[in-house]
């Protein structure tokens, strides 16, 4: 039986909520810090090193950071109410932004981004309902392994329905650049951050002010108490499954216009949102945040800085970099520690 | 269970080694140089599944990573096979302190090729294990990405997106048989050696403790199991296999490339062993068989007078994988002994007892 520790509270005589201000604008300071302090080390460094061509690079590695978080979030998300990794949640979010794709054919953006959040919603439970329900009480590993198949299956149907040829997808923003306070950023990825910002937002909100967002976090804390008060446990999983597959929906969305729509396009964001996911500590929704946004803004510097490692070397080199955390910190930077009692 | 039966149930499993050893003598004079071809890529695949299945069927562990380990030892076998002056006739510059030697006969690279692969499992597995849980599944699907291109980026060594060619070795010993004809025995007589291996290391008192971390870590420590170890033991000979398979892939095919080893590979690999059958050794041969000739099958039905696309391969697949589990977790080959045990009994077991996998 895994029964995670309770988190070490710091010595803070304040209410949660102060706490959690105090916590935040700490960490949102901190990282401003170690950012500054990266570009100082990289001002001896680098020859041709100009700030605004820094904090352009840490913009872009936000933008895609924000999409590694929505994917992040969403395996966290079925990972605390289910203790599984779902590997095909990738394909999934493939498959839906293969139906935007379809539908944006006959319509215009906005509308049918929402109507495939709508339908990644009921593929998402209707997947939770017929294909992981029958293996809930089995062995993970067998968990694992059917959502592997899953994952075959819909990067195969992707490529029969849809051809594997690769497409163009349409973005909502503009393809300009504009100018903050004489960095040059590009406005597709203030908008993919700002669509991330939204959700996590609504996410939030959710959980926290609805009732039905409350007997979704008593499931995922302890599914037989939840089920002796009377919740529906297996419809509230399969409501995370659903909400699980809108965040990769919006995760492929904002991802396909820089990508490309190709059958493989989420395999690598998907390796990448693992990645930010255990960086943070698997079961930590903030953790998957601020995991995705840290890992988004390494590769960029690394890849961009780094000649070694250049352009095709960054996912090697995140990986080295989780390693190393992980073997220093097992449980991720916002994780619990497990302990196991017998 | 009487006496004669039970000794009868002793001699299934080496009477049906010594028919499929038969069969496998006899096949090339039924077949023509491509069939010969696919059959030899059935035996390698045998060595690759057998690895993957000692990893999965027995210690319970996943590596979505295997698709790389058979690149590493294909591209181990042809770098030796080829030598430094063989690399550098193509151009290559490998850096001096890569041991290459001046080439070898292709046969002798397989062992290397296993050594070299199971240390760099090692590698791999020891700090992903000791995370635990299912981090050896992600660290291997990430090492399953990151292969072609880190090939493709050290072009010096590996040749780049081109690779690397080889020449088909001369059969030996002046046999007067084709060299498709040789590297089919040397695919098979490896395949069988490798068989009897993990035959060896799974019925004794390492399979037990593996087969005891695999359906029970809590109560294996209990037992004096130590499961780190045992783990770590089981990737590296899975890794280890998966290496002599890719030594024989780059001989038989006479070529490597990144592109031969995408990570679907690797997933394709997984979902094989799983179809076969986990936990039982007779599944790698059915998961190889299914490896080779499910995608040819799957996009020209056999029976039928159409074509699906080329996709319908992936589909298949994926919904046998489901389905298998779902249904019959042991795979094909636990479907065949659960039908000579309901002949006998005219009960069929769907689930084994005693194991969720099996």
């Amino acid at each position: 039986m895994a029964i995670p520790a309770r988190p070490a509270l710091p010595a803070l005589d304040v209410s949660p909520a102060v706490r959690t201000l105090i916590l935040g604008l700490g960490g949102f300071l901190g990282s401003i810090a170690a950012l500054v302090l990266i570009g100082l080390v990289l001002t001896q460094t680098e020859e041709a090193f100009t700030w605004s061509g820094y904090w352009q690079q840490v913009v872009s590695g936000l933008a895609q950071g924000a999409i590694f978080a929505s994917l992040a979030l969403a395996l966290v998300l079925i990972y605390r109410a289910t203790d599984i990794l779902n590997f095909a949640q990738g394909e999934m979010a493939t498959f839906t932004t293969y139906i935007a794709w379809s539908l944006m054919n006959h319509m215009s953006y906005w509308p049918a981004f929402a109507l495939t959040l709508v339908l990644a919603f009921i593929g998402g439970a209707a997947i939770e309902r017929t294909i992981i329900r029958p293996v809930e009480h089995r062995p993970e590993i067998v968990v694992v392994i059917v959502t592997i198949g899953l994952l075959i299956a819909l990067n195969g149907l992707v490529a029969w329905i849809w051809n594997p040829e690769v497409k163009a997808f349409d973005s909502p923003f503009p393809n300009r650049t504009t100018e903050i306070g004489g960095v040059v950023v590009a406005i597709q990825d203030l908008g993919v951050l700002g669509v991330t910002l939204v959700t996590v937002i609504l996410l939030w909100a959710f959980f926290r002010f609805t009732a039905l967002g409350l007997v979704m976090r008593a499931v995922a804390n302890s599914q037989d108490a939840s089920r002796l008060l009377g919740v529906r446990v297996g419809w509230m999983l399969a409501l995370g499954w659903g909400l699980a597959a809108v965040l990769g929906a919006i995760a492929g969305m904002m991802a396909a216009p820089s990508v490309f729509l190709d059958p493989n396009m989420m395999l690598i964001i998907l390796i990448y949102s693992f990645a930010a996911a255990v960086l943070g500590g698997i079961d930590s929704p903030v953790g998957a945040i601020v995991g995705g946004l840290v890992l988004g803004v390494l590769i960029n510097l690394l890849g961009t800085y780094v000649d070694f490692i250049g352009g095709d070397l960054r996912l090697p080199a995140a990986l080295v970099v989780l390693l190393i955390v992980l073997l220093i910190r097992p449980q991720g930077l916002f994780g619990h520690k497990v302990v196991r009692r017998v | 269970m009487n006496v004669v039966d039970r000794n009868l149930g002793r001699a299934i499993g080496p009477a049906l080694f010594l028919a499929a050893a038969v069969l496998v003598i006899l096949l090339p004079r039924f077949m023509g140089e491509f069939r010969l071809l696919q059959f030899t890529l059935v035996a390698i695949y045998v060595i690759a599944l057998l690895g993957l299945n000692i990893l999965t069927g027995y210690s319970g562990q996943i590596s979505l990573g295997h698709g790389a380990f058979v690149g590493v030892g294909a591209y181990t076998a042809a770098l030796l096979s080829l030598g430094r002056p063989g690399l550098e006739a193509f151009q290559l510059d490998p850096p001096s302190w890569i041991p290459l030697g001046d080439g070898m006969r292709p046969i002798f690279t397989i062992p290397i090729a296993a050594l070299v692969t199971g240390l760099f499992g090692l590698l791999i597995g020891v700090p992903a294990l000791r995370l635990g849980g299912i981090s050896l599944a992600l660290a291997t699907l990430a090492i399953a990405v990151s292969f072609p291109i880190v090939m493709k980026r050290f072009a010096e060594v590996t040749g780049g997106g081109g690779g690397i060619n080889l020449n088909l070795p001369e059969t030996p010993f002046g046999w007067d048989i084709s060299t498709r004809h040789w590297l089919f025995y040397e695919a098979w007589v490896t395949a069988g050696i490798v068989f009897l291996a993990a035959w060896l290391l799974t019925r004794g008192r390492i399979g037990r403790a593996w087969r005891a971390i695999r359906d029970g870590e809590v109560a294996a420590v209990s037992s004096g199991v130590n499961p780190a170890l045992y783990k770590t033991f089981a990737f590296g000979v899975s890794a280890a296999f998966a290496g002599a398979a890719g030594a024989l892939l780059a001989i038989e095919t006479a070529y490597v490339n990144p592109d031969t080893f995408p990570v679907g590979i690797s997933i394709l690999l997984l979902a094989s062993a799983v179809i076969g059958g986990l936990g039982s050794l007779a599944g790698a041969v059915f998961g190889a068989l299914l490896y080779v000739f499910l995608p040819i099958y799957a996009q020209k039905p056999p029976i039928f007078s159409f074509e699906f696309a080329d996709q319908a391969p992936g589909v298949v697949f994926g919904v046998f994988l489901i389905v298998i589990m779902l249904l019959l977790p042991g795979g094909v080959a636990h479907f065949f002994r659960a039908l000579v045990v309901a002949a006998r009994t005219g009960r069929f077991r769907r689930r084994s007892r005693t194991s969720e996998l099996a």
